[in-house]
């Protein structure tokens, strides 16, 4: 009896997450091999592999695929480069600290659909703030979402301003709870402040920034909302990454073997890049 | 020059802090604006605020319905996730079953639309697309191994002769978890519970597909306006504010363990 006592505790949840959770993913690989026009009324019809080797060969996937790996290095790069400097600009003591972080959680708290209905119409060629902006600076005005050559550093932008805060709270934490005696020889040594961070700083907080990297790969890689709402893909096909083009498969023709398959290559995807981040964190080998 | 420092450090950051609250002030602004403030060029910086838009928001029809749809699956999914969540987090935390942890990582790398599919399909047979059941299961993927997640954490953190005692004493295991460790952890559960509905609140996928007119949330019911209203600015921007508040509000209140809450889990690992 006392050996079955654990479970009494996690089984009711393992219980609910096997339904809502893992019976799902199961069905969904199961449901990649087949072919299944849902609106027709017909029955699934197994088809092996062949949704896959469809998919191979068919060029808006690998449209998605460029979409999906330009956005996700971009934001990525961006927001961890970004963020930690920023991180190690505020990592001192000052008045108004506490005040500084909780402004930087708004944006990562705030409603996706919201925000990003607000920098669409930042964007607007007539009327966008940012257009109006520039002009007055000298510069032309910009088919941000409109273009296929703009879409997605814009796209990316967005992305960053809601992001980079969690990516610099997050370093910046770590920087609060290290030691200060390594600093205090450095400085006893006469390092420069770069040398410090180059050889000091960065290294020990390698880990938070890895860590930091992994959460946001997580999200960026499968984006859906921001996309969806500021450009539904556009313009034509220019902004649709693998989520959405699995949303239009699913939902707008219905076909959803084909998305279920297309699914599951996004969940691979997913996982085979948390999996290279957690290499690169355990061997420790950043610099 | 100290001083001069002093000042011009203090000037970067607020010129900082300026970036994520410019969204949010040009959001406001904008709900604060007549349609001809709205499109005037150069943008006006000084107007006269208006709550029209505001108030057109709850006045056609069902504005109070979205917002209340959305409470609704958002603390009932909450609810439920602390009801089998604080348990299971107690029972992973005591027994160190750590793979349990591994899953759910796993889990949260899936892809939405990996459940969404499947759920689809089968709350379509029952005939419940459209109802709080969908959306509640639905949004329960997120907050239940998001819940867990988080209280593992606090649970580790409680020592281990505080539950001993209450053993000794008498206590059975059920009534030690309820008696004496749920008041410690008490900090975590409030931000488990916040964050949580944060997440449920905000989602918009698994709304987008499973709601309807009868329980459509506020994410959903805005991006609807924005088909219709494309040039309605002051409107769409006064909706847009009327749902981001709740969660800006919510942040206020659990700032200290948000970032802490937010990346558990993944920075062990």
């Amino acid at each position: 009896m006392r050996r079955n006592e654990k479970y009494w505790f996690t089984l009711p949840a393992l219980t609910v997450i096997g339904i809502i959770v893992v019976f799902p993913l199961t069905y969904n690989i199961y449901m990649g091999l087949h072919s299944w026009f849902v609106a027709g009324g017909a029955s699934p019809r197994w088809v092996g592999l062949n949704n896959y080797v469809k998919i191979m060969k068919d060029p808006r996937f690998w449209n998605s695929m460029r979409v999906t790996f330009l956005f996700s290095i971009g934001a990525l790069v961006l927001e961890t480069l970004l963020g930690t400097s920023l991180a190690l600009f505020l990592n001192r003591e000052f008045r108004g600290k506490n005040l500084v972080k909780l402004l930087f959680l708004f944006p990562i708290a705030s409603t996706p659909v919201a925000v990003s209905l607000i920098w669409g119409m930042m964007y607007n060629y007539d009327l966008g703030i940012i257009n109006i902006a520039i002009q007055a600076l000298g510069f032309e005005p910009q088919l941000w979402l409109a273009s296929p050559k703009m879409v997605i550093p814009s796209l990316i932008f967005a992305d960053a301003w809601q992001w980079t805060p969690l990516i610099l709270l997050i370093v910046l934490a770590s920087l609060e709870s290290l030691p200060t005696d390594p600093f205090e020889s450095a400085k006893v040594d006469g390092a420069h402040i770069f040398q410090v961070i180059r050889y000091i700083t960065l290294p020990m907080i390698q880990p938070a920034i890895i860590a930091a990297a992994m959460i946001r790969s997580i999200d960026a890689i499968k984006t859906f909302d921001m996309i969806y709402v500021m450009t539904q893909g556009g313009p034509d096909i220019a902004s649709e990454n693998l989520n959405l083009y699995i949303f239009q498969t699913g939902f707008s023709y219905f076909r959803m073997g084909a998305a279920s398959s297309l699914a599951i290559i996004l969940f691979t995807i997913v996982l085979a890049v948390n999996v290279l981040l957690a290499i690169t964190r355990k061997s420790g080998d950043l610099s | 020059m100290k001083k001069v420092q002093k000042a011009a450090f203090y000037g970067a950051v607020f010129l900082l802090c300026i970036i994520p609250l410019f969204v949010f002030l040009w959001m406001f602004m904008t709900g604060l604006k007549t349609q001809a403030d709205n499109l005037a060029i150069p943008p006006k910086i000084f107007f006269t605020p208006t709550m029209q838009n505001f108030k057109s928001v709850f006045d056609q029809g069902h504005f109070f319905k979205y917002l209340g749809n959305s409470a609704i699956v958002a603390l009932f999914s909450v609810g439920i996730a602390l009801l089998l969540g604080l348990p299971a987090s107690y029972g992973i935390a005591k027994y160190r079953m750590r793979k349990i942890g591994l899953v759910l990582l796993v889990a949260r790398m899936v892809p939405f639309i990996s459940y969404l599919i499947p759920w689809f399909i089968i709350f379509r047979a029952l005939g419940l697309v459209d109802t709080y059941i969908s959306l509640i299961t639905t949004h329960l993927i997120i907050t239940l191994p998001f819940v867990i997640w988080i209280m593992v954490n606090f649970f580790e953190g409680v020592p281990a002769s505080l539950e001993e005692a209450a053993l000794i004493d008498g206590c059975s295991p059920l009534q030690a978890f309820v008696r004496i460790l749920i008041p410690v952890v008490r900090n975590g559960i409030f931000t488990a519970s916040v964050l949580s509905f944060i997440f449920s609140w905000n989602q918009f996928l698994f709304s987008l597909i499973l709601s309807g007119n009868r329980t459509m949330t506020v994410p959903v019911a805005v991006f609807q306006f924005i088909s219709y209203e494309e040039i309605n600015w002051g409107g769409l921007a006064a909706a847009a504010t009327v749902i981001t508040v709740p969660p800006l509000i919510m942040t206020v209140f659990v700032q200290k363990y948000m970032i802490k809450g937010l990346t558990s889990g993944a920075v062990k690992g």
